[in-house]
């Protein structure tokens, strides 16, 4: 399974949550397999999926989750220790972990070498840190949403993309399509 | 008054509630007096980057955020103020430690000082400089102004202002 085979399992999942999507091609494919005012898409600024969806978190009591990648997390490594000591129990944070850059063309990560993602969360000091399979991602959030309980998921599935068109919905038209329905 | 205190109370008195910070020495007064405030969620970011996304986020969330830093950020940051600041036009305080001005006393942080206004000013960000004390009284005004132009807005204040550290 590639990455927008999960997003496929996952959208009726996550449709009644609050999303916020890593910039490229997960955001384009989820804008394709199911858009929803409840997602809030990047556009730009590679690897603030989680730090957005834990200020998101952190200020009101729906469920986030953010779904990232394995490189933006590498990009922005400080988000996990972050996240260990500002716990939200609203909050996800989904690292879909293909070990490699998807949107630009599949070159590897080191999160597909020798780092493990889900090793780091830990040593950072997240408290529910979860691996699975690609397949088995559906029910692990599924289960992280009943558990009420921040949590962390590294689902591990392998590199590689569909053609899908970029997203040309006008950002502050997603933005407060967005927030409108975090008031709803 | 302190001039720390003041700067949390009008930041209180404009329903801010989420701030991010990342230290600076000069900072480092107004840093305590955010986090011993009871009304402001106090949440320390790793880089700057990480804090406009925290910031991001709580105002989509309901709630007002600002971050503090130091101006040597705006090399860190312009990439995320450019394409999600202000992309979305999402309102940010940012007050900015203005090292490198006089009565600076290292050398290198001269280097981002010079590049600071030019590079706000590029970024079109509304610039405000406190070098004296009562500069702080129009920090009010200021906060009121970014949250009606849901832009990110830029206090810099210098060593003068924070009468040495």
């Amino acid at each position: 399974m590639i990455r927008s085979d999960i997003l496929r399992d996952i959208a009726p999942i996550i449709r009644d949550h609050l999303v916020v999507c890593n910039i490229g091609l997960p955001s384009q494919e989820l804008h394709l397999t199911d858009d929803q005012p409840t997602n809030f898409y990047m556009l730009g600024t590679m690897g603030l999926a989680s730090s957005i969806g834990l200020g998101l978190a952190l200020a009101q009591g729906k469920k986030v989750i953010s779904i990232d990648g394995d490189g933006s997390v590498l990009t922005n490594f400080g988000t996990l220790p972050t996240i260990a000591n500002n716990v939200a129990d609203n909050f996800i944070l989904l690292i879909i972990d293909n070990g490699s850059y998807g949107s630009t063309g599949d070159q590897p990560t080191y999160a597909g070498k020798k780092t493990s993602l889900t090793a780091v969360a830990t040593a950072c000091g997240c408290e529910n840190v979860v691996e699975c399979s690609a397949e088995d991602t559906g029910k692990t959030v599924q289960a992280a949403l009943d558990s009420n309980k921040m949590t962390i998921i590294v689902a591990k599935c392998e590199s590689g993309n569909v053609k899908v068109p970029v997203i040309t919905m006008d950002p502050v038209v997603i933005r407060d399509r967005f927030m409108k329905a975090v008031q709803a | 008054m302190s001039v720390n205190k003041k700067i949390v109370d009008d930041l209180v008195a404009n329903d801010v509630e989420f701030v991010t910070t990342v230290p600076c020495k000069q900072l480092a007064g107004v840093i305590d007096e955010i986090d011993a405030c009871e009304k402001i969620y106090h949440i320390p970011s790793n880089k700057e980057d990480e804090g406009m996304g925290l910031c991001a986020g709580a105002f989509m969330g309901g709630k007002r955020p600002a971050i503090i830093m130091q101006n040597t950020a705006i090399g860190v940051t312009i990439n995320t103020l450019v394409t999600l600041t202000q992309y979305y036009r999402m309102p940010l305080p940012m007050l900015i430690s203005y090292r490198g001005e006089l009565g600076e006393p290292v050398a290198c942080q001269v280097e981002m000082a010079v590049h600071t206004k030019a590079l706000l000013n590029q970024l079109n960000i509304p610039t405000y400089h406190f070098h004296k004390e009562e500069d702080a009284d129009e920090l009010d005004s200021i906060l009121k102004y970014t949250f009606m132009c849901n832009k990110p807005v830029a206090i810099l204040t210098d060593a003068s202002f924070w009468k040495g550290y």
